[in-house]
């Protein structure tokens, strides 16, 4: 995998991670130019498309879009799973993650993504490790501190799992 | 509700972010952030020592703003100070802005280095993991000069944790990546492909993808992997969906592992050993079983599991391209996906089928689905599928079904995505010129891609329909015929009337027996379009009709009043206006016989690969889509600039010859007309066409020896009554030196002897030549010799060019020789095992790849010759590789300071027909072509 993007319906970028060396401008461009490709895109169209030289695997869950981009002879589908593992485990570690989650725990999101994805490979597919891991990291914090609760609850409050239930996606984009 | 944070929380991190996004407006975003960054900044400065919470708050904060897009210039101190911190989550924060904010070559490398570098002999293994992330992470060189030697200790050391072997596995990947060779794996070797044995299931998933890297670049050194391999996917595939616990993910029994492991074998050929073949076949043909039966689950997180295993054993049976039974099998399975509801199989199944398209075994197969993919063209509702539809029409067509694609793929056409119907033009056109059996159709189908998709018709489009039609008189009455008619239309595209213009101006004549395509109907349909074309369109035209006067003298008066008329001979565009001009004059001072030979129909044009088919490689290579459209434009300038140069670079040696062309003053169309077969039409865009064959050797210079000199280095270059010239050279890498004897035949002294040697159009930036000067006087029977060095930059396809000139008694010589330099100079030869190269063979598989050569014998197939002379072209001569004894096969890799080239030879000499069969395989397919060009005549 070269490079994985979070970004917004809205189209701001939620997290990056790059697995090949860019340079900001280049990279900048890259996420520009993908989101707007990306967006454009119709629901139900297939989550796989051709992009310069690359592949781009897509999936939207709640408001977020999660977009890898892998190589030519990388495979489409494990890919699309890789980013639903992703999401299962934040989802497992947040407690049905939804956007504001990843917005406010940014640093969160990627020590996570560390666990899973390293270099752009599959590290460990294992929830119960994955997670094993992040907490024992947990565990040599400090207290814990409830972060956002009282924010008014909106699209980007939607837990991502929850939204699998693709008519229920829709009716949230046609009440937007 | 929204989720409650877990861990730690920084209160006024949190705050801030509840800031920005209550900002209303960009600008207010700006300010709060510069607030904050002037606070950031004050508080790093400030003479309190800041305590570790703030320090990692405030470099957490930098990190946010950073994530918004804005640039970051500081903080990076404070973060490497993290690194060192006893606190865990301080150096987390610390390690995950280096990897986001640190560029490789930062000063601050030093340090960081330092702190990973505790931080690995910690023996904490999650301190390890931490400082092996952000080594993964940032990947930078000197993190590998740091690091690659202490990876692999702890990759394979006993005692390490499973985790930091996982993170150590893929660090070393990343660091492979970037470089390689500062990653020695030597004695490791082993040891790493024995954790494919391992028993904790995230170690060998960590494993594999290190392994697979590593493999596909020494293949040799890792090959024991294969065995081991296919028992661990035998061992996974043949296990019940809740045998590996946390590994299976919706009842699909470790699936990324599954997909790793298949993927890895593809890197090598089907194993020898039978016993590891048959297990691996028989894991092969379980998943193809497994698709059949019923779903475990109805999540689609269970079928895509379960699919991208089967894809992944797909792509492994069309890379072995070995067992028909499972290559048809595949082509069923993938047949069923076609008709699927969910779009990603759909498209997965189109994009899989296009690679089985190309096997023998599964091409007919493939041919029986083509009706489905037609109605994927027609039918499906994501450009994204319909681009894979068209592809494997694309792939699929061959001779028997080549008239129904073409016509489909045409009437897609009218409505296809405005972002593929340039490649669609040229896929349409390379179909119809590969696969035309009668060319009235292939003619019919251009003209059809222009009239539907004319803005999309690129030059080469239209060039090569008019080389064909040249070169094929049984096509030439048809095409006037047709152009006729296409030309009728009252809106016709431009690209028609170029064709119309040039078909006509040759072949008009064909037709003008017919009453109703008289000679004056024919040039007045013509004209009638002119005003409404550009520039370019209108030379060409002006072109035809001189080339009419010639064919019809009855339009002449009617020609040359259109010539006069103030719109063109006082026309504001000077090359218009010079044309007119010109053919004016031409035609009304010429006689008949020299009309007739100055505007004689065009010659052949040299049979070669089309262009079109260069330009649909180059559309499919990694440009990106935005920069096509420039990427045209430029080639296209530089195409006439070629062609300008190419005619300039004639005309120059036309008028140095010592005695000038006879028919330059005749013509008078340029000050300094050319010479040979393009001088007729003058006309810079009728020479386009004929001069995008690439600069040929321009008339004056003396070739005869060239060719001898591909498989020798030394001899005699030139020889007249008056100079001789030998050659001696030797050849290393990609550095030359050759010594150049020039020998005064005579007794008198040869005065103002001077040499020079140019690389002429693309070759300069191909070769770098340097020639030391030779001495201005050559005694009578004297001998002097000129050193030259030439360096290969990249590689090539011209030869650098010799200039000799000298006085003689008075009379001025000038000589202009092609300095024998062939690509095949620079070759190192590589000996290679029967295994080795055939892998290597079937790996350079593209079409383009492969050039391929069958021609008559031209001397005794005498095989100990034929063996001298291979060894002559530089590459290494392998024994006992090819099955047929009496084949001969060559390895070598051309060295050009770019890049390496690495090329196979295979020649089939067959005595009884006196003929050779030559195969080049290289990774690139200009070498392929050069050399086998090269080849074919030294036989």
């Amino acid at each position: 995998m070269q490079f994985m993007l979070l970004f917004s319906r809205q189209g701001k970028l939620r997290l990056q991670k790059w697995y090949v060396p860019l340079s900001d401008k280049e990279k900048k461009k890259i996420t520009r130019e993908l989101v707007q490709t990306v967006l454009a895109r119709k629901p139900k169209m297939c989550c796989f498309l051709e992009w310069r030289d690359l592949k781009i695997v897509y999936k939207r869950y709640a408001s977020l879009y999660f977009c890898c981009a892998i190589e030519d002879q990388d495979n489409e589908l494990i890919t699309l799973e890789i980013i639903h593992r992703y999401v299962e485990l934040l989802d497992k570690y947040f407690g049905s993650v939804c956007e504001l989650d990843i917005i406010f725990n940014f640093e969160k999101a990627y020590f996570i993504l560390d666990e899973f994805l390293l270099g752009g490979e599959a590290q460990e597919t294992s929830k119960k490790n994955v997670l094993k891991a992040i907490e024992q990291a947990d565990l040599l914090q400090e207290a814990s501190v409830c972060l956002h609760a009282g924010f008014p609850p909106s699209v980007l409050s939607e837990s991502f799992l929850c939204s699998l239930d693709i008519a229920g996606v829709f009716r949230r984009v046609k009440l937007d | 509700m929204p989720a409650v944070s877990k861990g730690d929380g920084m209160r006024g991190l949190a705050v801030f972010i509840s800031d920005i996004r209550n900002c209303k407006s960009k600008e207010a975003e700006i300010k709060r952030i510069n607030k904050e960054l002037a606070n950031i900044r004050s508080k790093f400065k400030g003479d309190k020592a800041l305590d570790g919470y703030s320090k990692k708050k405030y470099v957490c904060k930098l990190l946010f703003i950073f994530l918004l897009g804005h640039d970051i210039d500081f903080g990076h101190m404070e973060a490497v100070n993290l690194l060192s911190s006893n606190k865990y989550t301080e150096k987390q924060i610390g390690y995950l802005f280096i990897s986001v904010l640190v560029n490789s070559n930062s000063e601050l490398i030093r340090l960081i280095n330092n702190a990973i570098k505790n931080d690995l002999a910690s023996r904490n293994p999650t301190f390890m993991c931490l400082a092996l992330h952000c080594i993964a992470n940032v990947g930078s060189r000197e993190m590998a000069e740091a690091f690659a030697g202490e990876i692999p200790r702890i990759l394979v050391a006993g005692d390490t944790m499973d985790s930091v072997k996982q993170s150590a596995a893929l660090c070393l990947l990343r660091l492979y990546k970037t470089s390689p060779d500062l990653v020695l794996m030597g004695e490791w070797t082993s040891r790493v492909v024995h954790l494919l044995n391992d028993q904790h299931m995230g170690v060998v998933t960590a494993a594999i993808s290190l392994i697979t890297c590593l493999s596909q670049k020494n293949p040799e050194e890792f090959k024991t992997c294969v065995s081991l391999a296919v028992s661990r996917l035998s061992r996974i595939v043949s296990s019940a969906s809740t045998d590996l616990q946390d590994y299976t993910y919706y009842f699909v029994p470790a699936p990324w592992l599954s997909c790793k492991l298949l993927r890895l074998l593809q890197c090598y050929p089907p194993p020898e050993d039978g016993a590891v073949k048959g297990r691996l076949v028989e894991c092969l043909e379980t998943i193809l079983n497994k698709a059949q039966e019923p779903p475990k689950s109805k999540k689609v997180q269970h079928s895509n599991a379960k699919n991208a295993i089967l894809f992944e054993a797909i792509s492994l049976i069309i890379h072995y391209d070995s067992e028909p039974n499972l290559l048809v099998r595949a082509c069923n399975q993938l047949g069923q996906f076609l008709q699927h509801r969910e779009t990603n199989l759909r498209y997965l199944a189109l994009e899989s089928m296009c690679t089985l398209a190309s096997s023998e075994f599964s091409h007919e197969a493939v041919k029986t689905h083509i009706e489905t993919v037609i109605s994927a063209l027609k039918t499906e509702r994501d450009v994204s599928v319909r681009q894979r539809a068209a592809d494997l029409l694309y792939a699929m067509c061959d001779r028997s079904n080549a008239k129904q694609i073409v016509a489909e793929m045409l009437s897609y056409l009218e409505t296809a995505d405005y972002s593929i119907r340039e490649e669609m033009v040229l896929k349409v056109a390379i179909l119809a010129e590969k696969y035309a059996v009668d060319y009235s159709w292939y003619v019919d189908t251009i003209l059809n891609l222009i009239r539907i998709a004319g803005d999309y018709v690129s030059e080469e489009v239209w060039y090569r329909v008019i080389q064909i039609v040249i070169n094929r008189d049984d096509v030439q009455g048809y095409a006037a015929k047709t152009v006729f008619e296409a030309l009728q239309a009252p809106a016709c595209h431009e690209n028609m009337v170029k064709v119309g213009g040039y078909i006509l101006g040759e072949f008009g004549n064909l037709i003008a027996g017919d009453p109703r395509s008289s000679p004056l109907i024919q040039f007045n349909l013509l004209h009638s379009k002119f005003h409404l074309c550009s520039v370019p369109t209108r030379a060409l035209l002006l072109s035809a009709y001189i080339k009419f006067i010639n064919l019809f003298p009855e339009t002449k008066s009617t020609i040359q009043e259109v010539l006069r008329s103030d719109s063109q001979i006082r026309n504001s565009d000077v090359e218009l206006q010079q044309r007119a001009v010109e053919y004016l004059k031409l035609s009304s001072i010429a006689s008949t016989d020299v009309l007739a030979t100055v505007l004689e129909e065009m010659p052949p044009f040299p049979e070669r690969e089309s262009s079109i088919l260069a330009k649909l490689k180059k559309k499919k290579g990694p440009g990106a889509v935005s920069t096509e459209l420039e990427e045209g434009k430029r080639d296209g300038g530089e195409l006439n600039g070629g062609a300008e140069r190419g005619v300039d670079a004639a005309a120059a040696i036309a008028s140095n010859a010592s005695t000038p062309s006879p028919s330059a003053d005749l013509l008078g169309l340029r000050s300094a007309p050319p010479v040979g077969s393009a001088a007729p039409s003058a006309s810079s865009l009728l020479v386009d066409v004929f001069s995008e064959a690439g600069p040929t050797a321009p008339s004056g210079v003396m070739d005869d020896n060239f060719l001898r000199f591909v498989c020798k280095n030394n001899g005699v270059l030139f020889e007249n009554q008056l100079l001789q010239i030998g050659i001696k050279s030797e050849y290393r890498q990609n550095l030359g030196r050759m010594y150049l004897f020039y020998g005064n035949k005579t007794s008198v002294q040869f005065v103002s002897f001077s040499t020079s040697v140019s690389c002429p159009g693309e070759l300069q930036s191909e070769l770098n030549i340097q020639a030391k000067q030779v001495e201005p006087q050559v005694e009578g029977g004297a001998q002097v010799q000129q050193v030259i060095n030439i360096e290969c930059l990249a590689d090539f396809l011209e030869a650098p060019l010799l200039n000799i000139k000298f006085r003689y008694g008075g009379a001025l010589q000038n000589i202009t020789l092609k300095l024998p330099v062939t690509i095949n100079k620079f070759f190192q030869p590589t000996e290679m095992s029967s295994q080795d190269f055939f892998q290597r063979w079937k790996q350079l598989n593209l079409p383009q790849q492969e050039a391929q050569k069958i021609f008559k014998a031209k001397n005794a197939m005498d095989s100990e010759v034929l063996k001298a002379k291979l060894l002559g072209l530089g590459t290494a001569l392998l024994e006992n590789v090819d099955p047929n004894p009496e084949n001969f096969v060559c390895a070598g890799v051309i060295q050009t300071k770019a890049q390496q080239v690495g090329c196979l030879l295979r020649l089939e000499p067959n005595a009884q027909a006196q003929m050779y069969r030559l195969t080049l395989r290289s990774s690139k397919d200009t070498v392929s072509r050069r050399l086998c060009e090269l080849l074919s005549e030294q036989f």
